[in-house]
């Protein structure tokens, strides 16, 4: 599916421009987007290589298997497939924390440990597991209890109550992840069945 | 409540930070070395994900450079005319899935534009923090671990984007109007 989305935005984007005689945006915007996506990387880059040391930390500290273990009967409902104790749900744990505290750059490197963890049980390596569908659907629809960057730009631009649309964005997050979960369950349901 | 809230997000890194490293200390582990040990990691991991990350912008940079998004946007803007939903709002809601900084900046200069504590303006923050960059997300978690084919996470992130813009209207209104 990815392959089809990307390949009618490339396409139908040229052809746009074809239309509308402005052919010479296309060469221009697809370097522009080349280096965007490097300079994305370059960002991550620092994020990751700090946060991956310091979770190699709290790994042989023994934190992810506490963690692990001590809030794992929530998150082994979501993710009934991946054993009890192991050391992916350290790592999805940590990643919602993180990512309900509203501490993206914390929320990507604990959400790519826990994805290599996940790849570790995975039997077919190109394929994502439904473990792993169901771990980028709780990121993808992401619930936010603090939404930190809307709030600093409310301030900035003198809203006289910046924090109104906490409660708003916790509903409207909260509606989209159940969503997801749901559709993610009935998604996992359905290739059940077809691979059978 | 505000800076109750502003406290956490302040020093909840600085926690984090000193509860792992005092942890280790006291679990006897060598942290200076497994920092770094582990810091490698993020190396190989970045540069794992830059190819996917490279040809996913410049996919997304075609489809706003090009003027496609902005020929999607007219073509369904009678069908939102019909909703009820403010136009103003469409550019954010169809960005907010496929890039995060653009969706930001479109978030920004309407709350800049309209005001934060207009309707569009709540409207707009509500939006853009109640959801993730679905196409992003999908593509740095599965380029990190070398996934070709994403089964129907995309689908799901998809659907659950659009439930989410509906779900922030619907909220914003009832709460705000």
């Amino acid at each position: 599916m990815l392959n089809l989305i990307w390949l009618i935005l490339i396409l139908f984007s040229i052809g746009v421009a074809a239309v509308n005689g402005k052919i010479e945006v296309i060469s221009q915007a697809s370097f522009q987007g080349a280096k965007t996506g490097v300079t994305i990387c370059f960002g991550l880059l620092s994020v990751l290589i700090f946060w991956m040391g310091m979770m190699k930390i709290a790994e042989k500290a023994g934190l992810l298997d506490l963690l692990a273990r001590g809030l794992s009967p929530v998150v082994q409902r979501l993710f009934p497939d991946v054993p009890k104790g192991h050391p992916a749900l350290g790592y999805i744990l940590s990643n919602i924390s993180a990512n309900l505290l509203g501490l993206g750059n914390a929320a990507t490197p604990m959400g790519i440990k826990a994805m290599e963890e996940l790849q570790k049980l995975n039997p077919n390596k190109q394929v994502a597991s439904p473990a792993m569908c169901t771990l980028l659907a709780i990121n993808t629809a992401s619930i936010t209890l603090i939404p930190t960057t809307m709030i600093a730009i409310r301030m900035q631009y003198g809203s006289a109550n910046p924090m109104e649309i906490v409660g708003t964005t916790l509903a409207a997050s909260f509606v989209a992840t159940v969503v997801a979960l749901l559709l993610d369950r009935w998604n996992r349901h359905v290739q059940l069945h077809r691979s059978r | 409540m505000y800076q109750w809230i502003s406290l956490v997000s302040l020093w909840a890194i600085p926690i984090i930070l000193s509860f792992i490293l005092v942890y280790g200390w006291y679990r006897r582990v060598p942290v200076y070395e497994t920092f770094v040990d582990g810091a490698k990691g993020g190396i190989i991991t970045t540069i794992k994900i830059m190819p996917h990350l490279v040809a996913m912008m410049v996919a997304i940079t075609l489809f706003r450079e090009s003027g496609a998004l902005e020929l999607v946007l007219n073509t369904i803007q009678p069908l939102l005319n019909f909703l009820h939903v403010p136009a103003e709002i469409v550019p954010l809601a169809l960005l907010r899935p496929l890039s995060g900084t653009g969706s930001l900046a479109v978030a920004t200069d309407m709350i800049a534009q309209y005001g934060p504590d207009s309707l569009i303006g709540r409207l707009a923050s509500t939006m853009q923090g109640s959801t993730d960059t679905t196409l992003y997300v999908l593509t740095v978690y599965f380029g990190a671990v070398g996934i070709r084919n994403g089964a129907y996470a995309l689908k799901v992130g998809l659907w659950s984007d659009l439930v989410g813009v509906i779900a922030s209207i619907l909220v914003v209104y009832l709460v705000f109007l």
